[in-house]
């Protein structure tokens, strides 16, 4: 704009370009050149987080159509570094057990951007721009030339298709390279893809396996298997598109099923399922007229089959009765039987403005699938080391005619560290979101909720200063992103104080457990007290009196001291050594200090093999990213 | 002190013999009388020996342990709200309100612990026939609890106290439990004394005086021959010197006492027997501020933490000398040596006005005037006018004048 003025001048003296030399430059932009050159928009801004966000628009994916098809997901993703070709080049695996695709489907969904059943319908679902997966394919192609492999089975008694898709970037078009059909895959449903990327691998708080982490937190019905670039690479490098797990691993896989908290096996990390019934499928609804902004309205009217206003206005939204429509149409100075095709701007927008005015129930919210808090408490504790879990899921709520709920979940003490300030965990429709923290929505939920009241130091206007971790989940048919990259959920004031109302309600929870694991302390502290004085006291008592015998005094004494101190007795004691988890209520799990260390010996009786309990030890030649290698993880080292 | 004491006992028998017989027999008329009070609080408590309370105790402590009971004692509160001014007697009194020790409370399991400490220390002296002062007590019971790094006692303060707390519990004086407080204070003056069977001359001090004990019961101390017409306690060592320098004793034929500030036990139980067994009047000098108000006031009616031994301290006829806050403009005392209050004083000069022992309007008057003036004066200011003014001026004229507060 600034060199618009001197440019004007300069137009008169010496013509540049005319209209009609322009008109010779304008032509279509598509979709998949405009990404192409704006992937950061779509989180491929670095080679780092290009692995990141591939793995993650896969494994939506695989969730999605899992859940959508009623199977208990099992996912596999493996990461390889293909060091022997470049140093920056890996290839990414995924394999679901998913419904697969069928033929027809496969290079539509892979190949083009924009392309998808998520976009045009209101249904809470992980995906929402159906953009993810070919932009994935796309930014492979694009840094290595390789296309992306698709091996899906569609049906259980046929053979899986495997095709070689590249892409056709000026035309928004996929190109098959190769269409065969394969008997390399397991023998159920499910789809695999693997694309070859140029990226970075590093451990810490954006990493892929933190992502899974906390993936496998939020889908606690989902098994997740990662299995990080091996530690010496390997002269049988895979096949492009092979087979993930041979026999042996899927043995260890079975065996891995009595655990319920993330563990490693061999190389790879084993996201245990805890949970074995899928979230109820969310259904689909149409939208709130509260929620239509005027443009998309008036869109809408274009599109619609009615032919009446009445009609349209009823069968588009959802909640809208005759007696509504009528309301509406009275106050847009229109009736229920104006033709559709008169409305113009002006009617529209006083419909708008008509609408906005007029009472309407609230939208139905059946249309969101919860993850429940018994499922929370399950994630947290498989995916969290710590002692204390609570959950709390709020009824929904509505923010621009959209419905919307908002679940929390805190775990405390344990093997967090206490120093540091709280961990969030943010999610929006189980999908958890790594990068814009402080721009969140929920960190600042976090932030805002006086934790003070629950017993944890916190500074003002910032995190608490605790062995903490914060889980919150937005569920919603539109989850408000503040950019495309979805990475942080837009600050509106409904869905803050929900958000808020969800964390207190978590905090009552945590203060209660705290001021009674503080008594017990005390307990055991007054205890400490007397039984060191008994002693003291019982010689004394011999001294004045010499008749009295001081070992039977000291057993006097000590009985007395202890049934004083009852409280501490009762919670030491209780249950067996092994398993402590102790329901406070129902939505709460208590895990005694001494589990963690009984856990710890018992994973080494059974499996030998399982060097570790923390899936970040999983890789130790993982390269380690220089600004990212001091980051924690989740399970803090 | 100990060399002084061994001279002055040979000394002792040359002149003072012939002078001090007839006072001291005519004191010994008036003693029974004087003696009374003292043998009411003795009278139903006392029957017991403190060896015998001890034991009592610990027999009790015994049986609640054995009953499953939380084991307690039950220490009389020694602070102001449960000491009476008895108007009648002219003394403060220690009222019922007690504090119940249990052992397995917390915030008290520790003192417990020390009070059963000190009981047995106390019980070992009284078996062995032992007397020995409380720092000595503080180190006997003072050593590090097994298997922990926690000391019984960390300060002599702690065991002071506990010691405080033994003597009203089971009633029995500190000097019964064998313990004695380190001895400050010294007398001289015409009067030959026994101490433990050996007889002093105090006329025959030297400068230092003699060194009043911490026991000063009849059966240590026996009162000889007296010439003396009263008995001058003293605030501080210093100005004690200048009377004792001065002679002040031998011109005014009385005692001059001091007590290093608050005057111990040992002071106030010689003072108190002077006063009784031989009718002699106490007069004080103090310094003209509140604290010296209040040692006056503890002189003469007990005090607050001590208030169990009132009966066998306080001196309720005990009269105050000085100095006065009226002083200044009678003796003509330059401004330049007074000193200005502080919020402190002022502080506990309202404090001390509102005791009832210091209601008496003279009283009142007196410390309003210190008030008003803002200014305090110490005894050496008298000596802006000249080193013995206050032996040869300032205290004849008040003893002259009967310039006295009651």
């Amino acid at each position: 704009m600034a060199s618009a003025a001197p440019s004007k001048q300069a137009a008169r003296t010496r013509a540049r370009v005319t209209a009609e030399t322009m008109a010779a430059g304008q032509r279509d932009i598509s979709v998949s050149e405009f990404f192409a050159k704006n992937r950061h928009l779509l989180g491929f801004d670095n080679p780092r987080k290009a692995l990141l966000t591939t793995v993650k628009e896969a494994v939506d994916n695989s969730l999605d159509a899992c859940e959508e098809a009623g199977i208990l997901p099992e996912i596999t993703v493996k990461l390889e570094h293909l060091a022997h070709v470049d140093e920056s080049r890996f290839r990414i695996t995924i394999e679901d057990n998913g419904p697969g695709i069928v033929r027809q489907q496969i290079e539509n969904i892979f190949g083009r951007l924009l392309y998808g059943s998520k976009f045009h319908r209101l249904k809470m679902s992980r995906g929402q721009q159906g953009i993810g997966i070919s932009a994935a394919g796309m930014y492979g192609l694009m840094t290595t030339g390789k296309p992306m492999v698709i091996v899906s089975r569609s049906r259980r008694n046929k053979p899986a298709h495997r095709v070689t898709l590249a892409m056709d970037t000026t035309r928004n078009r996929p190109e098959v390279a190769e269409d065969v059909e394969t008997e390399d895959f397991p023998p159920h449903t499910g789809t695999r893809v693997a694309i070859e990327l140029e990226g970075r691998y590093t451990r810490g708080k954006t990493s892929i396996e933190e992502y899974l982490a906390q993936t496998a937190i939020a889908n606690p019905h989902a098994q997740i298997v990662f299995i990080p670039p091996a530690k010496r690479p390997r002269d049988d490098e895979h096949q492009e598109g092979a087979a993930l797990i041979d026999e042996e691993d899927a043995l260890a896989r079975k065996s891995l099923e009595a655990f319920d908290r993330t563990t490693q096996v061999g190389d790879a990390v084993v996201f245990p399922r805890t949970v074995d019934e899928l979230p109820e499928e969310p259904r689909e609804i149409k939208p709130h007229p509260r929620g239509v902004e005027l443009g998309a309205l008036m869109t809408m009217l274009k599109q619609t089959e009615q032919t009446q206003l009445g009609g349209f206005l009823t069968s588009s939204f959802s909640r809208v009765s005759s007696r509504v429509s009528q309301e509406i149409a009275d106050k847009a100075d229109l009736t229920t039987r104006t033709w559709v095709k008169t409305i113009g701007h002006a009617e529209a927008e006083r419909l708008y403005k008509a609408i906005q005015k007029t009472r309407i129930q609230a939208p139905p919210t059946d249309c969101l699938a919860p993850i429940g808090v018994r499922q929370m408490l399950a994630g947290m504790f498989k995916g969290v080391r710590a002692e204390f879990y609570t959950a709390s899921t709020r009824p929904p709520a509505v923010y621009r005619g959209n419905p919307f709920l908002i679940e929390a979940a805190v775990a405390f003490g344990g093997d967090l560290p206490a120093e540091e300030p709280a961990r969030v965990l943010r999610f929006a429709n189980r999908v958890p979101l790594l990068y814009q923290q402080s721009a969140c929505s929920s960190f600042k939920a976090v932030v805002e909720t006086s934790w003070r009241n629950y017993g944890l130091s916190q500074g003002k206007a910032a995190l608490p200063q605790a062995p903490l971790v914060v889980m919150i989940h937005m569920a919603s048919v539109w989850v408000p992103f503040t950019s495309e990259s979805k990475e942080a959920i837009a600050d509106y004031d409904e869905i803050r104080k929900e958000m808020r109302l969800a964390l207190q309600e978590c905090g009552r929870k945590l203060g209660t457990y705290l001021r009674k694991r503080q008594k017990i302390r005390r307990e055991g502290q007054r205890r400490d007290v007397f039984a060191r004085y008994i002693g003291e006291v019982s010689r004394a008592l011999h001294t004045i009196n010499p008749e009295l015998d001081p070992a039977e005094l000291y057993e006097q004494l000590k009985a007395v001291a202890d049934a004083k101190t009852e409280l501490a007795d009762q919670q030491l004691d209780e249950d067996g050594r092994l398993r402590k988890r102790r329901e406070l209520e129902d939505d709460a799990v208590v895990v005694d200090e001494t589990y963690l260390q009984a856990a710890g010996d018992d994973e080494d009786e059974i499996e030998p093999s399982a060097n570790g309990r923390r899936p970040s030890g999983a890789s130790a030649d993982a390269e380690t990213d220089p600004d990212g290698a001091d980051e924690e993880s989740l399970f803090g080292n | 002190m100990a060399r002084k004491k061994t001279s002055a006992k040979k000394a002792a028998t040359k002149k003072v013999v012939k002078k001090v017989v007839r006072k001291a027999a005519s004191a010994g008329a008036t003693g029974p009388a004087a003696k009374k009070p003292p043998a009411r609080r003795k009278g139903a408590e006392k029957k017991l020996p403190t060896r015998d309370k001890l034991v009592a105790l610990s027999t009790d402590i015994a049986r609640k342990a054995a009953r499953g009971e939380d084991p307690f004692i039950d220490i009389p509160t020694r602070n102001l709200s449960n000491v009476a001014f008895n108007q009648r007697n002219r003394i403060i009194e220690m009222g019922d309100s007690t504090a119940r020790r249990n052992f397995f409370d917390l915030g008290k399991a520790k003192k417990f612990m020390q009070t059963m400490l000190v009981a047995s220390g106390a019980s070992e002296l009284i078996r062995q026939e032992k007397t020995t002062s409380i720092r000595d007590l503080f180190y006997h019971c003072k050593h590090t609890i097994e298997g922990t790094k926690e000391n019984t006692f960390d300060d002599q303060s702690e065991s002071d106290v506990i010691i405080e707390d033994l003597e009203v519990a089971i009633a029995s004086l500190r000097e019964e439990l064998g313990l004695f407080a380190e001895p400050k204070g010294a007398m001289v003056g015409p009067m030959v004394i026994e101490d433990k069977g050996d007889t002093i001359d105090l006329e025959r001090m030297g400068s230092g005086g003699y060194a009043v004990p911490s026991i000063v019961e009849a059966d240590v101390i026996k009162f000889k021959r007296s010439k003396a017409k009263f008995v001058l306690l003293i605030e501080k060592g210093a100005v004690w010197r200048r009377f004792n320098e001065d002679r002040f004793w031998d011109k005014h034929g009385c005692l001059i006492v001091h007590g290093g500030g608050q005057p111990p036990r040992g002071v106030r139980r010689l003072l108190w027997r002077l006063h009784n067994e031989l009718s002699l009047p106490v007069y004080v000098l103090v310094d003209n501020d509140p604290w010296g108000y209040y040692i006056y006031s503890v002189v003469k009616q007990g005090s607050i933490s001590l208030a169990f031994e009132s009966q066998r301290m306080a001196i309720p006829d005990a009269r105050f000398v000085g100095m006065s806050s009226f002083d200044a403009k009678k003796f003509d005392i330059p401004p330049a040596v007074s000193i200005k209050v502080t919020d402190q004083d002022v502080r506990r000069a309202k404090e001390i006005k509102g005791y009832p022992w210091f209601a008496k309007k003279p009283w009142q008057r007196e410390i309003d005037h210190m008030l008003k003036l803002g200014v305090k004066l110490e005894l050496e200011a008298l000596s802006a006018k000249d080193f013995s003014f206050i032996t040869e001026t300032y205290l004849p004229e008040k003893l002259r004048t009967e310039d006295f507060l009651d």
